[in-house]
Order: C-alpha cells, then sequence, then structure tokens
C-alpha cells in the first residue's frame, strides 16, 4: 500500500498531535496519573483501539517501524487494518518482528521477548479507570487519586478470594505505580504484569472513548496489588507450546475440533515463529 | 447529703397565652446522710415536681439544690449524668426500658454503667429479682409485657441494685401486695442503715410511718395553697 | 477532662436561606447527643457540617485527635480530614444504601475500612468481618452474600458494623432508625445502646422520634430554622421544655 499524502502525517493534524504529546509528556512526569486529553473521531469505532491510535499518530516519525499486535498476534483483523492505517496515512515502515519495531502498538499483551531503550509500546486501553467497578462517581475516584486512598482496590481482590478461594482477576489486575498511583495496566493477562516493572522501553497508554492517556516512564517500578496471605502469583496455562515447545510464554487455547481436542500455542506469534525457525518443535508441530 | 435552699419553679405555657403557674416557692430543707424524709401534702401540692427538681429533670428557677457537692440547679448535663450515674437514684412510678431488652439485664444495666463486670451485675440482679418475687421464668423477657405490679417490682429491683449515696423514691409501695410491700420497706431500710439519704413519697401512710425519719409538708410552699 | 468535640459557632447558609446558625456546644467522651426538630430545622445540614461532608460559612469544629490533640477539623487538610471518617470517626446514614457497597459482599464491605487504613491480610481481615457481623448480630455464614440479599434491618446493623470496625471514637447517625418496623427499630435500638457503653463511644444522632432520643441520648438540642432554640438533659428537655416551640414539639407526639 503506498503513502497517501492527502493526509496529514499519521492522519491527525499538527495541533492535535502537539495537543497528545503534551498529555504523553505530563503522564510520563507523573507515572501511573491519568491525563484527561480532548480525544478526536477517529475513522474506526469506539473499542477498536483510538486511543492507541491517536497516541501512536503522536509518537510516530517518518523513520520509525511499526507494528501491531492484537492478542499478541500480527495477522488478526484489528491488527491488520491499524497497521494498514498507519502504512497509508504515515507511510511508515511496518514489521511484525518484535525487536525490529520502534513503536508497537499492542492490545491485550506484552510481547514475550524483553524490549529496549529505543523502544515505544502503546498499549490501547478501554477502561481507565481502575476503581470504576467499585466507585462509578468520577469525582470520587479522582478524589481518592489524589489523597491515595486506596482501600477500595483491595476490596476488589477481597471479593475475588471470598468468591473463588483466590484472586481470579486474571487480566487488568491492578498495579501500583512508583509506590504512589493505582494504575490499570489495560487488560493484558496477569501473566505479563512482571514485565511492566523496570522496563527499558516507554509504556504509554491511551483510551479513546474515556479520553485519558497514562505512561510508565524506562524503569519503573510497579508492583502487582495482592494480600500478604495470597501474594500475587502470574499465571499462564500448565503446557508447552504445541508448536514451538516454550514453556515460557503465555498460551492461547485453541479448540481444533468438536470432540473435546484442543491445541495450546503462544500468544505471541513472532516469538512462536523465531522459535520455530531456530529449530524448536512442540509435540503438535506438523 | 442533700440540702435545698431558697428552690422556686415555673411553668410556663408558651402555646396557652404564655401562661406563667408558679408551682414551688422558696423551699429550703436538708436530708442527712442515713436520714428518710417523706415529702406530703395533697395530691397537686407539688410533690413530685419537687423530686424530679432534685433529680434535675425539672428545671428550676431559682435557688439551689446540692446533692453531695453537685448543685443540680447549675450542673453541666455531663455532672447530673455522672451524678445519676454514680451519686443518685430514682424510682419513679413508670418504667422506661429500651424494649426487647430481658428483665435481668434492665436490673443489671445501673451496676454495667458503672462497669461492673457482667457476671457479678447478673448476680445482683438475680438476688433482686428473686427477693422481689418476679418467678426465675420472666428474667428473660421483657418487662415490657409484664403486669403492672410487676413492672413495679422490676423498677424497684433497677433502683436498689447500686447501692446510692442518696435515693429518691416516688411512691415504692403503691401496687403491691403485702410480702412485696415488706421487701421493698426492708430493701429501704437496709439504704438507710447503710448511710443512704433518702427522699420519698408515700401515700401508704403506715409504710410511711415505719421508714421515715420526719415529714415535709410540701404545700406550705405551693403557692395556689397559700392564697 | 477536655471535650472529645468543641463545636463553636458554626453556621451554614444557602444563599440567603440559613441552612444552620450560630451553633455551640462541647461533647464529652461517652456522652450521646440527640438533635431534634422538624424537617428543614437544619439538623441535617449542622450533622453533615459537623462530620465533614459540608464545608461551613463560620465557625470552627475541634476535635481530639489521637496523635495532636485538639485540631480544628474545619481548616486541616482534606486527606487529614477523610482519614479521621475512616478512622476515628464513623457515619451512620439513615439509608443503608447510601453507607454501604450494595455490590459488595458483607465482609467486603466490612473488610473495606481496615484496607484502607492498610491491613494487607487476608485472614484477618476475613476473621475481624466475621466477628463483626457476629456482634451485630448477622450469622456469620452471611461473610460472603451481598447487602442486597438482606433486610432492611439487617443492612442497617451492617452498616453499623462497616462503621464500627476501626474503632472510632465519635459515630455520627442520621435517623438510623428511621424507615424501619417498629419491632426491627427496639433490636437495633438495644443494639446501638449496647455498642456505645461496651465501646464508650460518643455519638451524635439527628432524629426526628423523640422516643429514640429519650432511650439513646444523654443530652438534647432541639433545633428550629437553623438555630439551637434549647438544649440540655434529655429527660429535662422532654418533660419540662423550655421553650415555646420544644413545648410544641413535645406536646405534638401521639401518646400510644
Amino acid at each position: 500500500m503506498t503513502h497517501d499524502t492527502e493526509y496529514n502525517f499519521a492522519y491527525l493534524d499538527e495541533q492535535t498531535k502537539r495537543m497528545i504529546r503534551r498529555a504523553i509528556l505530563k503522564g510520563l512526569a507523573v507515572p501511573g496519573y491519568q491525563v484527561p486529553f480532548a480525544s478526536r473521531e477517529m475513522p474506526m469505532p469506539y473499542g477498536w483501539g483510538t486511543g492507541g491510535v491517536q497516541v501512536s499518530a503522536a509518537v510516530l516519525m517518518p523513520q520509525d517501524t511499526f507494528k501491531v499486535i492484537d492478542q499478541g498476534a500480527d495477522d488478526t483483523t484489528n491488527a491488520v487494518s491499524i497497521r494498514s492505517f498507519f502504512q497509508r496515512t504515515a507511510g511508515v515502515r511496518t514489521t511484525t518482528a518484535t525487536s525490529d519495531a520502534s513503536v508497537i502498538q499492542t492490545r491485550h499483551r506484552i510481547p514475550e521477548e524483553r524490549l529496549t531503550e529505543d523502544q515505544i509500546l502503546v498499549y490501547q486501553v478501554p477502561i481507565p479507570e481502575p476503581l470504576r467497578f467499585l466507585e462509578p462517581r468520577e469525582s470520587e475516584t479522582r478524589k481518592m487519586h489524589s489523597l491515595e486512598e486506596y482501600g477500595l482496590m483491595h476490596v476488589k481482590l477481597y471479593e475475588d478470594i471470598s468468591r473463588h478461594g483466590h484472586i481470579a482477576t486474571s487480566y487488568a489486575y491492578p498495579v501500583k505505580v512508583e509506590e504512589r498511583y493505582v494504575m490499570d495496566p489495560s487488560p493484558i493477562p496477569k501473566f505479563d504484569n512482571p514485565k511492566l516493572g523496570n522496563m527499558p522501553a516507554i509504556q504509554l497508554f491511551g483510551a479513546g472513548r474515556e479520553q485519558r492517556i497514562y505512561a510508565l516512564p524506562p524503569y519503573t517500578s510497579v508492583i502487582s496489588l495482592d494480600f500478604e496471605d495470597h501474594p500475587f502469583e502470574a499465571s499462564k496455562a500448565d503446557h508447552p507450546c504445541g508448536l514451538c515447545g516454550a514453556i515460557d510464554s503465555y498460551l492461547d487455547e485453541v479448540i481444533t475440533d468438536d470432540q473435546g481436542g484442543r491445541l495450546f500455542v503462544c500468544s505471541d506469534t513472532d516469538y512462536c515463529e523465531n522459535r520455530r525457525n531456530a529449530g524448536h518443535k512442540g509435540k503438535d508441530a506438523a | 447529703m442533700i440540702e435545698l435552699k431558697n428552690v422556686s419553679k415555673t411553668f410556663t405555657l408558651h402555646n396557652q397565652s404564655s401562661a406563667v403557674i408558679e408551682v414551688i416557692n422558696d423551699v429550703s430543707f436538708s436530708v442527712a446522710a442515713g436520714e428518710c424524709v417523706a415529702l406530703t401534702g395533697a395530691s397537686g401540692a407539688g410533690k413530685s415536681t419537687l423530686m424530679r427538681m432534685i433529680y434535675g429533670n425539672y428545671l428550676t428557677q431559682a435557688g439551689s439544690i446540692c446533692i453531695g457537692d453537685v448543685n443540680v440547679v447549675q450542673a453541666e448535663p455531663r455532672e447530673v449524668i455522672a451524678l445519676r450515674r454514680e451519686v443518685l437514684g430514682y424510682v419513679s412510678q413508670f418504667l422506661r426500658v429500651v424494649p426487647r431488652v430481658p428483665t435481668l439485664d434492665v436490673v443489671a444495666d445501673p451496676l454495667r454503667a458503672l462497669g461492673v463486670p457482667s457476671d457479678d451485675a447478673q448476680a445482683r440482679a438475680q438476688d433482686l429479682l428473686t427477693q422481689l418475687n418476679i418467678p426465675q421464668r420472666l428474667w428473660s423477657l421483657s418487662p415490657t409485657t409484664f403486669s403492672g405490679g410487676e413492672q413495679q417490682r422490676v423498677n424497684i429491683a433497677r433502683g436498689f441494685a447500686h447501692a446510692y449515696p442518696a435515693m429518691l423514691l416516688d411512691e415504692p409501695t403503691a401496687s403491691l401486695d403485702a410480702t412485696n410491700r415488706e421487701v421493698v420497706l426492708s430493701l429501704i431500710e437496709e439504704a438507710k442503715a447503710r448511710g443512704c439519704a433518702i427522699i420519698g413519697i408515700f401515700h401508704d401512710e403506715s409504710a410511711r410511718d415505719r421508714v421515715c425519719n420526719r415529714e415535709i409538708d410540701v404545700s406550705a410552699f405551693t403557692p395556689g395553697a397559700a392564697a | 477532662m477536655i471535650p472529645l468535640l468543641s463545636v463553636q459557632g458554626i453556621s451554614k447558609y444557602y444563599g440567603a436561606h440559613i441552612g444552620c446558625k450560630d451553633v455551640s456546644f462541647d461533647l464529652y467522651p461517652g456522652e450521646v447527643m440527640g438533635i431534634v426538630g422538624e424537617s428543614g430545622s437544619g439538623k441535617s445540614t449542622l450533622l453533615n457540617c459537623l462530620a465533614g461532608h459540608l464545608p461551613p460559612d463560620e465557625g470552627q469544629v475541634v476535635f481530639d485527635t489521637r496523635t495532636d490533640g485538639p485540631r480544628d477539623t474545619v481548616t486541616m487538610s482534606e486527606p487529614e480530614r477523610r482519614m479521621l471518617g475512616r478512622t476515628d470517626w464513623a457515619f451512620v446514614h439513615q439509608h443503608a444504601r447510601d453507607g454501604l457497597r450494595m455490590g459488595v459482599s458483607a465482609g467486603g464491605n466490612v473488610g473495606e475500612r481496615l484496607m484502607a487504613v492498610g491491613e494487607r491480610n487476608y485472614g484477618d481481615i476475613r476473621g475481624k468481618a466475621t466477628d463483626w457481623l457476629e456482634r451485630v448480630e448477622i450469622d456469620a455464614s452471611r461473610v460472603d452474600d451481598r447487602p442486597i440479599t438482606f433486610s432492611g434491618g439487617m443492612q442497617q446493623r451492617l452498616q453499623i458494623a462497616r462503621n464500627l470496625v476501626t474503632g472510632p471514637r465519635l459515630v455520627f447517625m442520621d435517623e438510623p432508625t428511621g424507615g424501619l418496623d417498629v419491632s426491627v427499630q427496639a433490636r437495633l435500638l438495644d443494639l446501638i445502646r449496647g455498642l456505645v457503653r461496651d465501646m464508650g463511644l460518643s455519638a451524635i444522632m439527628v432524629t426526628h422520634d423523640l422516643a429514640v432520643v429519650r432511650l439513646l441520648a444523654d443530652r438534647l438540642m432541639v433545633m428550629k430554622s437553623g438555630r439551637v432554640v434549647e438544649a440540655g438533659l434529655t429527660d429535662q428537655v422532654l418533660d419540662d421544655p423550655q421553650h415555646a416551640y420544644s413545648q410544641l414539639l413535645v406536646s405534638s407526639v401521639l401518646q400510644v
């Protein structure tokens, strides 16, 4: 697809990008704090990553290499359409290789491969407010953040244990940033939570419908909330990847037939492919 | 123990053309420890009113009412509360309790308020209820369902649970049968013997003659009667 | 002894309208004070000013804090005031749903204040929550049920447990027995009385029910048009009211 020069670079006008960059800088200066921004209408529906797309548009430069993953995969509809959107409006190079990308927009995963200081990870966020399900009033949740009143967040975990015997929250697991702000890491599996902390790459979070941007600068302390007697555990399906045999990656369960047949495979398609190219083989590999 | 000096009271009825009624005028008397004084006078003479003034239940317009070293007329509410808890007991003709509370707890309540351990307070309550012939099967029930005579006896048991240094008794023997009347009179005699200063209203003349050291005719201080 | 709460000249205006005007009193440890008056007399406005829910326009509310002694809660910072609201103060709303999280289990409701002050051991929190449910006569087996499945009286008792779990010293109550059946009211009154005594609580209770104040309150303030018209011992104010309005109020109660 060729670069469509009828559009301004990366679709948004320069003033809008400035406004978003200001929000990003503020977010980086106050890690975990939700910065309001004037979210624009984008040529895609809410819930498809309008927040992430606006953040990506504001940080992309012509020399960048862009990668988009959806639930770890480069080849799903959402990933393909956002990738082609920026190919067309910004003319940037795109890739599926994590290590080649300088900007990675993601929905619900962190790549398995450790990111570097030269990379930016942009998350799509549906609901940025971690306290929202327990306290519906925005005025009140803002006050709770400003006064660091986070007892309510533990009420949610308490409810989990009382109902399920363990902390059953398995994605969007709340974290505390630099011992200050409680933050929703977007719906990534809690398996990815340990990767949030001390990451060399910049992490940016954009919520389009909710009009919020927040950020984690490189090497930020990020702690998953828990109880002394119910500590946080980063869990995943207890299997090796059926295709590449990896035992350290987050797995998707794929139903293969109507007889209960199933297959566990890496959710990070690039990671799985690299391993297979290097000769690793799982038990279900053809 | 109890000393009244130049005590007067008026009622102002704001909602009845602000009528001012003088009920007590210039009362002075005192009651020593171990003494029992009866208030007498015709019905409506102001016996109960005077007693309620001493308890702080009615406001006094002039004079002083000292119980020990507390002047009820000028005391802060919390001082009157402490006085009622520790020093001044009152057996009224009416039992006022939280519904649903068992009789035993109602009687033990004044002791619990003083910080007496629950077991000791209950033991004292059981003892008094037994003396006053309240059947044990009623102890766990609320006294609100009892007959008038039973309620009166529960009220007396509650009033005598703590050994107050001063007591006010409003018709303690009314509506009691001979046996229970005898129990109450001996409770009064015991209280006197340990040095309690008592002011009482007794319509029962023989009871009055038996426990009271002297009488004060309230009619003498009632403006209406003087006219 | 210094007062636990010393209120000096509290006024609140709603534009030209007076919410409450120049209210002063001292409340000592262990005292229960009732505030009565008809609807619109300013008693709820006053309670909300005292509890830090409404900023008063004039006056001081000096509370004897555990760590720093007497402090004016009107001028202290909001985080400090809210911290008091989670630790030394409690607020019991008339409607339990205003004071409870209806979507959270009974145990979570009681445990919230513990977690808010930093408790992080699930077993301990649950243990204390269960203990408090029993103290307010809710079966421990209901600890994981949501209050939406509770009766009105149980919800009100749960609200009380949720408030008292951190061992506050001052409880604000806004018509705590309003809207409940008479038999349920009696049980609640008995419970509140027992807790006040056992925990040595001080309380300020707004109500229009004179029978309730007679049973629970040591002291009484009568309010009319935003002003306190009479104050004193509860039984003295009820049995020998001095002010025209108090006399009217007392004489208007239906006898049963």
